[in-house]
């Protein structure tokens, strides 16, 4: 998904090295999301499907207004909404949160990626799938404190917001910024969008909400995408936004002296696979997954149409 | 509107009620997040529903459906008993001090004059008291018994808080709050905006909700100032521009009427319209009333619109009475409509009763419907199920379905509710065979013309005789259509100060409606459109953001109606001496030698503030009218009606059902359910992430909001059985239905009277044809009765019962 063709990587998945930086002007880029000004209005999810090429299963309602009912792969963005009585005032709040990558400073998805260069992080903060070459593990899925990323049964590649890599690169704001009527999402450098998110939160404190706050979680160094809460001091009740998000010690653990461990796991095994190859002979395809295989393709080919029919 | 969208930044408190701007104007309502963000205004929001715009609203109030007339009534009791008014606004600008002719007055429900058997009143008695010129008399103390102000007074006393809490259902402590934070809006440097929309409209007294917040806003000096007025939200992207060209059974372009039948000729019709100024020097600029009807008739017939033939006056068809919608289908179920022409409607999923509207259509000889969407009004004798259940073999009706270019697709100019037309370009050419509407009915028009010149018939002269000076007679282009509208001289027009001075030379477009003339020299489709193409060129067409003052009025950003006005009335922006009410927002004031400003001046330019010419020019009187004299048929005043079907009785008059004044047909009237067997209260409404009928058809609307659903209290569900989720059936004295239930926090037992009422709530979208999912809709249910007034269906409030069962079989 990514076109990084005039952005520079600054981080990528399970390699040592990082290609050089041509320029190093580039600032932090952030995406403020002001829950307080939001309508829930679903101009984001629509803005993100059209301009992604995207297309969303006609689904059912399950008695929320929720739809999707969860991020896809095809969904990066959604709408969650909870409704919440709040014990202080006795007031019924109806909480409305944009769902969605938040593109962190310390990206859990790209430490836990074992396929190189499969998740890239820009200078400007961009955390960004590359497709062809992800392999599908599902690692990003374990390693994200936000649960974000979905692998695709289509492809078997993983998806999740790009933060509009491409138009940011030409010097456009992310798709559901620009289609957001009431400017709750906005776009631009780290330190204007936290500019702004200071003057929403004194206004939100003299409307009697003395606890707004900026989320923007110290413990995965920071995130490109910030809500405005005026709540900041119960974050979960944004349907499920985790109070501390930490990458899973399991990441960390594997990113560090687990690796070497499993770098002499995987020469063993390979020890291990060439006598079994020599022993028992090579492993063969069974008929039955070749068959799940034609399922998968043909669904595939429903739910997602190929680019061409995209176009239409 | 009487302001515009961008205008909205400045107010200091939005009252949103009988609307939901965030959710079905996401677009505008970001004015809202402006005046918040910026200048700190509150947001209220009074609903049944906690809306999506209360949940960005700084106080939510509820209420229960159809009782906003009760509620607006106690701000104005409240704002009256504490003396929370804006003193020199009303004395100068209202009709407060008018005295009311003695005969009038209100009981039990009922103004004087009440015919029970016609439905109807003789308004004579709700008028000024005269004197010997004919002029209404007055009392500036405000203190005669029979002036406005005591006359409002006495008749709002009753709605006290603990009766608003009483017949709406809401908390006592809730409303004062609502009626205290307007009441800071009676200083003249603090405004408040209303933005309301079909919440209001769609009531058995519709217009009367809409009347109770004006005489608020008057009574606060709110309208004609920046960041106040009366902001219809209009609900369709050209509904404003089908208004102003007079696209009702009883209007003409520009708020002009089309005759009656007791209007037998000309000068009967212009006898009623001498717009008379009843304060002395007033301007009543209805009183050119005859140069832009003849404008018109030149406009539709040209040289064969003469002096000798009262303007081809006989022409125009004389109503009998009015064909709104409903009697539309009502005399189609007679009979006595055969064929119907369905433009850029869905009547079968829109209009209520849909049991009555299936069974009109079956009778008729034939349909056509002219629209871009496959809709189901098109389909209405085709079987799809519980969704559709007809049987096709017993319609003869023949469907003639003509696929029609939208918005996107051709050029023109759009209409938005601040009145700014704007023009816009075709973006892409319409798919398949589709045409534009203009091609169709000039087609249409050119074949009917050429069957009566070859056959004749009994009254061939207004189709052969109507001017089609069209390049291409069987597609007239927009720009032609929109040269028309703005009118030209069709002989020089002079100057009537100075013969000699030749203002518009023959052929030219004209200025603007001060050039219009009832001699005939001048053609004009749609007076209040003067200006807007010019010899200047398309003024709509104009893309220029200058904006001085930040007003958010953008003067040269197209073209609004009047004369480039955007904010009504705009001369009360400033006091009786010219001066600004608020210097920090200045509209139009004196400069000592003319009315300036940042906005046209709605008034004569140089009329001196001595002059004392009142500042609603519009009106004979000059003021706002708090008492509307004879101008609406169920009162002079808003009075609290319960909807036609109630859970309760009408509280201040037990014996009134309904709204005495709105007109009922029989069978609807046998049709209407009690409180005993559909004792839930049921709304409808919009949801944000669909348009109407419309964007079922389109992939991603239908992805973000895919199914049919009601919603209810967790009470309710809790006392009925029903799941969140889970299937439900609900059903009016008309009709059935099945949903899925959205159980929510959102909606609440309202106490009414002192028993928990129970809200369900059922979004409009659903249908039977396009992508989303199959589904009901609610006018299956809604009840056949309109407002007194204008006849629009009581979509907001009416009785159901609902039950938890098994979802419908899908085919």
């Amino acid at each position: 998904m990514a076109s990084y063709q005039s952005l520079d990587i600054k981080r990528r998945s399970a390699s040592t090295s990082t290609p050089p930086v041509v320029r190093s002007t580039a600032l932090e880029v952030a995406k403020l999301i002001d829950v307080s000004k939001c309508i829930g209005c679903k101009a984001c999810q629509a803005a993100c499907l059209e301009w992604n090429n995207l297309k969303e299963e006609i689904g059912v309602n399950t008695g929320v207004y929720d739809n999707p009912h969860d991020l896809t792969p095809n969904s990066w963005t959604l709408m969650r909404f909870t409704e919440w009585d709040n014990p202080d005032t006795g007031d019924f709040e109806w909480l409305i949160r944009k769902d969605g990558c938040m593109h962190c400073a310390d990206p859990g998805c790209l430490k836990a990626c074992p396929a190189p260069g499969a998740i890239v992080q820009y200078t400007n903060g961009i955390v960004d799938f590359v497709s062809e070459n992800c392999i599908g593990c599902a690692y990003c899925v374990k390693g994200c404190p936000f649960n974000i990323p979905r692998i695709s049964q289509v492809d078997r590649k993983a998806y999740k917001c790009t933060l509009c890599s491409d138009r940011v690169a030409v010097g456009q704001g992310p798709a559901c910024a620009k289609a957001c009527p009431t400017a709750a999402i906005m776009f631009g450098t780290k330190d204007d969008m936290k500019e702004q998110a200071d003057r929403r939160i004194t206004d939100l404190k003299s409307r009697g909400f003395s606890n707004a706050g900026l989320y923007d979680p110290q413990g995965v160094g920071g995130t490109h995408v910030m809500y405005v809460l005026h709540h900041l001091d119960k974050p979960e009740i944004y349907a499920g936004l985790p109070k501390d998000p930490q990458i899973s010690p399991l990441v960390s653990a594997w990113k560090g002296g687990a690796k070497l461990f499993a770098l002499g796991a995987i020469a063993f095994a390979a020890v291990g696979a060439f006598f079994h190859h020599t022993i028992v002979g090579p492993n063969k395809v069974s008929e039955t997954d070749e068959e799940n295989a034609a399922d998968l393709a043909e669904e595939g080919a429903q739910a997602a149409p190929t680019p061409e029919t995209r176009a239409l | 509107m009487t302001n515009a969208w961008g205008d909205i930044k400045h107010t200091d408190l939005v009252v949103v009620m009988g609307g939901n701007a965030a959710e079905a104007h996401p677009c505008g309502f970001k004015w809202v997040t402006e005046a918040k963000a910026n200048r700190g205004a509150k947001l209220i929001v009074v609903d049944p529903r906690f809306t999506r715009t209360a949940s960005v609203a700084d106080f939510y109030c509820p209420i229960r459906p159809g009782t906003d007339i009760a509620f607006l009534g106690g701000v104005i009791n409240y704002l009256l008993s504490n003396d929370k008014i804006q003193h020199d606004y009303v004395k100068a600008f209202t009709n407060a001090s008018y005295l009311v002719k003695p005969e009038f007055g209100w009981s039990e429900g009922l103004f004087t004059g009440y015919n029970e058997e016609k439905r109807d009143y003789d308004k004579s008695s709700w008028d000024y008291q005269l004197d010997e010129q004919g002029y209404a008399k007055v009392d500036d103390t405000l203190q005669d018994p029979r002036c406005v102000f005591q006359l409002m007074k006495q008749h709002f006393a009753v709605y006290t808080p603990e009766m608003v809490e009483k017949i709406c259902g809401s908390p006592k402590d809730k409303f004062l709050k609502v009626a205290q934070m307007i009441s800071e809006c009676s200083t003249p440097t603090k405004t408040m905006t209303s933005m309301y929309a079909l919440g209001w409209t769609q009531h058995s007294k519709g217009a009367q909700n809409i009347r109770g917040m004006a005489m608020i806003q008057l009574l606060l000096g709110n309208i004609g100032v920046r960041g106040g007025g009366m902001n219809a939200l209009r609900g369709h992207s050209n509904i404003q521009g089908l208004t102003d060209l007079g696209l009702l059974s009883n209007m003409l372009p520009g708020y002009m009427n089309l005759p009656v039948e007791k209007e037998v000729d000309f000068n009967a019709y212009m006898s009623t319209r001498g717009f008379k100024p009843l304060r002395p020097g007033q301007t009543s600029f209805w009183q050119n009333y005859k140069k832009f009807f003849v404008s018109f008739q030149k406009s539709m017939w040209g040289d064969k619109a003469t002096a000798e033939n009262n303007w081809a006056f006989d022409w125009l068809p004389k109503l009998d009475v009015t064909y709104d919608i409903l009697r539309t289908f009502e005399l189609m179920n007679q009979g006595k409509i055969t064929g119907y022409f369905c433009q850029g409607f869905n009547p079968l999923m829109t209009f209520p009763n849909r049991g009555k509207i299936t069974s009109g259509l079956s009778k008729l000889k034939f349909l056509v419907t002219m629209d871009p969407l496959d809709t189901e009004t098109s389909r209405f004798w085709e079987n799809h199920g519980e969704f559709n259940d007809v049987n096709s073999a017993d319609i003869q009706t023949e469907v003639f379905q003509l696929p029609t270019s939208c918005f996107a697709e051709d050029e023109g100019s759009i209409v938005n509710s601040g009145r700014w037309l704007q023009w816009h370009n075709a973006a892409v050419s319409p798919p398949g065979e589709a045409k534009s509407d203009v091609w169709i009915m000039a087609g249409l028009h050119l074949r009917i013309k050429e069957l009566y010149l070859k056959e004749g018939g009994a009254f061939p002269d207004p189709i052969v005789n109507l001017r089609w000076p069209y390049a291409i007679p069987e597609e007239p282009a927009a720009e032609e259509l929109a040269r028309e509208n703005n009118g030209q001289a069709l002989a020089d027009v002079t100057d009537p100060t100075d013969p000699t001075k030749v203002l518009v030379q023959k052929g030219k477009l004209l200025d603007s409606f001060a050039q219009m003339k009832d001699d005939g020299s001048t053609a004009g489709f749609c007076w209040i459109y003067a200006g807007s193409y010019t010899e200047a060129g398309n003024q709509m067409a104009r893309r220029d953001t200058w904006d001085p003052g930040d007003t958010g009025l953008a003067p040269k950003w197209a073209w609004a109606w009047p004369a480039n006005r955007r904010i009504l009335y705009n001369r009360a922006s400033s006091d009786k001496n010219g001066k600004p009410w608020d210097p920090s927002r200045k509209l139009v004031y004196w400069t000592g030698e003319r009315w300036g400003g940042y906005d046209v001046p709605d008034y004569g330019p140089t009329v001196k503030p001595e002059q004392s010419v009142g500042p609603f020019i519009m009106n004979p009187e000059g003021v706002a009218r708090l008492f509307t004299r004879g101008m609406m048929r169920d009162g002079p005043f808003p009075s609290h009606y319960e909807p036609f079907e109630a859970p309760v009785a009408n509280a201040i008059a037990p014996k009134i059902k309904g709204n005495p004044a709105a007109r009922i047909f029989k069978a609807d009237l046998e049709a209407l359910g009690s409180a005993d067997k559909f004792p839930y209260v049921a709304t409808s409404y919009r949801l944000t992430e669909h348009f109407h009928q419309w964007t079922k058809h389109v992939w991603v609307n239908a992805a973000l909001q895919p199914e049919f659903f009601v919603e209810i209290s967790e009470e309710l569900a809790k006392e009925k059985g029903i799941v969140k989720g889970g299937w439900v059936r609900v059903w009016s004295n008309r009709g059935s239905i099945k949903a899925k239930a959205v159980v929510t926090k959102r909606i609440r037992p309202l106490m009414v009277d002192g028993k928990p009422t129970h809200v369900v709530g059922i979004p409009q979208h659903w249908g039977f044809m396009g992508r989303a999912k199959k589904g009901h809709n609610p006018n299956s249910l809604t009840p056949f009765v309109g407002d007194a007034n204008i006849e629009t269906p009581e979509y907001k409030a009416f009785l159901v019962n609902i039950e938890p069962t098994s979802g419908p079989a899908t085919s």
